[in-house]
């Protein structure tokens, strides 16, 4: 047995997993990681199941001691500098930690999250199949919370891993993919300004939604609707301005939702950072489920790109 | 910057995301405008429905886009019909006022074909039989446990005890659960007491809240925000992750109210702290 334990961690860190489903039917969202792709790299160069938990770091300076004894790890997603002591800690790489070493994660410089997969057995109790951190339902584990200074990590079955290497997967670039949709039709002429607008993340963004900063859409039913259900990625227009429904949404809300971000591009944005800019582009429904099958291979094959380093 | 609230993503949707009319609106399904619509208009006849992309995980079949009591009705009515008859594909479904929003896997199930097997679905004549549960909640009104119940009664002209009989006495159905784990939405409101939601949203409201806001009824599960006006609270807990089951009440469900007082309100919280229901189900 190793315990990691939490000597700093800013906002937005928690442990994640793919998340818990089955319950939206009774207002429980299913929560989990923001950027999929890059918790699967984690999982993948420590050798766990894809779909496992572990810790999601948001984009402030956080620190880590390894208690107890040592502990093998990988580091995935944001672009940031890392230490382990006072030396350099490779990212996509597996490193050891020993007993009373720190990890040291500096603020990302590009991206938001990071994953921090540590090999063994998370000790904590599924809820709904998942470990993920849902604050507000008081559900994840081992803490139904972010987690704190002085927070205890405890893992069994410590194994100790080669030192093996992965070429970070490349993000796609250019505009955000979306298909239209639930409310498009009811948005006029302002799906025009949508899709020619520059965005902006506002810096008022968490799990569970990203403001966008822009021009002001309009709405035929001045941003009411009867509510209905939400998923990850809709764009909901609340007073003229976009909010992305991230991992933390309510599941039904009552502003009308202009068009869904596509599930193989959602990991994407979610890395992105407040201020800066980027834009929206339709598809339809049926090329954006080619991607999510693209996106699904992907993932899978993560697991060969993996070299001893 | 970003928050430095170590607790940020434990906190209400409106705080995180800074702006508080969003919390009053996501817990409002409709407009006061619309609820004078929806209130006034006659009912329609069925409308066809609509198959609508939510993404390439999920779409939406649409019954209406008001809260009739028809489409919400129709909504079921499918969601029984694809429990009775799975497809293949389909993850998860969530009922709410006047669509069924259906989650499925776009590597088993594309959408077009979902869409085409719904529809003719949706031509056949609906055999499932409606299930008959029915929930006694117990409710303490006034005083601490309902901050705005003198008020409302004063904008309506009646007597505190009036409001609380006319909130007691209607057989509600939960059109939707949603928002937060447990947030039950109740339809059949008693249209003398209905009361446009506050200007001011409250940053926190008490778990077990029971509210109304515009039309609607609501039985609230945990403490979070909320922009209707607070007549009782409950010691029953909708929604419970140590307790099995974990939720209570299931969409489509029916709800009717009893007054209790505060000793024994004490008294059922405490039970209900234990892991009892303490609602009383009859079917």
């Amino acid at each position: 047995m190793s315990v990691l334990e939490v000597i700093a961690a800013g906002p937005l860190t928690s442990v994640q997993d793919i998340g818990r489903f089955g319950a939206q039917r009774y207002g429980l969202t299913p929560s989990g990681a923001m950027d999929r792709l890059s918790l699967t790299a984690a999982n993948a160069l420590v050798g766990h199941p894809l779909s496992a938990p572990a810790i999601e770091i948001g984009p402030i300076k956080a620190v880590f001691v390894a208690r107890g004894g040592p502990l093998c790890a990988a580091l995935t997603g944001a672009l940031r500098f890392a230490r382990i002591g006072d030396k350099p800690c490779p990212l996509y790489r597996t490193f050891m930690l020993r007993d009373g070493e720190t990890l040291t994660l500096d603020a990302a410089r590009k991206g938001m999250f990071s994953y921090l997969a540590i090999a063994g057995e998370l000790k904590g109790e599924a809820m709904f199949g998942s470990f993920s951190v849902n604050a507000r339902a008081g559900l994840g584990s081992p803490y139904p919370r972010p987690l704190q200074s002085g927070d205890r990590l405890t893992y069994g079955n410590v194994a100790s891993l080669p030192d093996r290497t992965m070429p970070p997967p490349v993000f796609g670039e250019g505009a955000i993919r979306v298909v239209p949709g639930p409310q498009y039709d009811e948005f006029g002429k302002s799906t025009e300004l949508f899709f020619n607008s520059p965005w902006q993340i506002s810096p008022a963004s968490d799990r569970m939604g990203y403001r966008l900063e822009g021009p002001s859409l309009t709405h035929a039913g001045n941003f009411n609707i009867v509510s209905d259900g939400t998923v990850d990625g809709s764009i909901q227009v609340a007073g003229g301005q976009p909010i992305v429904l991230m991992k933390d949404r309510g599941t039904t809300g009552g502003y009308p939702k202009i068009a869904t971000i596509i599930s193989a591009d959602l990991g994407r944005f979610a890395q992105t950072r407040p201020r800066h800019t980027l834009r929206f582009a339709e598809i339809d429904v049926a090329a954006a489920q080619q991607e999510a099958r693209a996106f699904h291979t992907l993932l899978q094959s993560l697991p060969e790109r993996i070299r001893n380093a | 910057m970003l928050r430095s609230d170590p607790l940020a993503s434990s906190t209400p949707l409106d705080e995180c995301l800074g702006e508080s009319s969003l919390a009053n609106k996501a817990l409002d399904a409709i407009s006061p405008s619309r609820h004078r619509l929806s209130m006034n208009s006659q009912p329609s006849k069925p409308s066809k429905p609509r198959v609508l992309a939510c993404g390439d995980t999920a779409l939406a079949v649409e019954f209406g886009t008001n809260m009739e009591a028809d489409s919400n009705r129709r909504v079921f009515a499918l969601d029984r019909a694809l429990k009775n008859m799975p497809v293949e594909g389909i993850t998860e479904t969530v009922p709410t006022y006047r669509s069924l929003l259906i989650h499925y896997d776009p590597l088993r199930l594309g959408f077009s074909e979902l869409s085409d097997r719904l529809l003719a679905l949706l031509d056949r004549p609906d055999t499932t039989e409606r299930p008959s549960r029915h929930w006694r909640v117990p409710v303490a009104y006034g005083g601490a446990f309902g901050l705005d119940l003198d008020a409302v009664a004063k904008a309506h002209g009646m007597s505190p005890d009036e409001l609380i009989r006319r909130h007691s006495a209607p057989r509600y159905e939960v059109a939707m659960i949603g928002f937060t784990p447990g947030f039950s939405y109740l339809r059949g409101l008693d249209s003398a007491i209905a009361t446009p939601r506050r200007p001011q949203p409250r940053m926190s409201t008490p778990a077990g809240t029971i509210s109304i806001g515009g039309v609607q009824a609501a039985l609230q599960c945990l403490a979070g925000p909320s922009g209707w006006h607070l007549l009782g609270r409950t010691p029953v807990r909708t929604f419970d992750p140590r307790r099995d089951p974990v939720f209570l009440i299931e969409p489509g469900d029916t709800v009717t109210f009893t007054q209790i007082g505060p000793v024994e309100f004490e008294r059922l919280e405490r039970l209900a702290e234990r892991g009892e229901a303490v609602a009383e189900l009859t079917t």
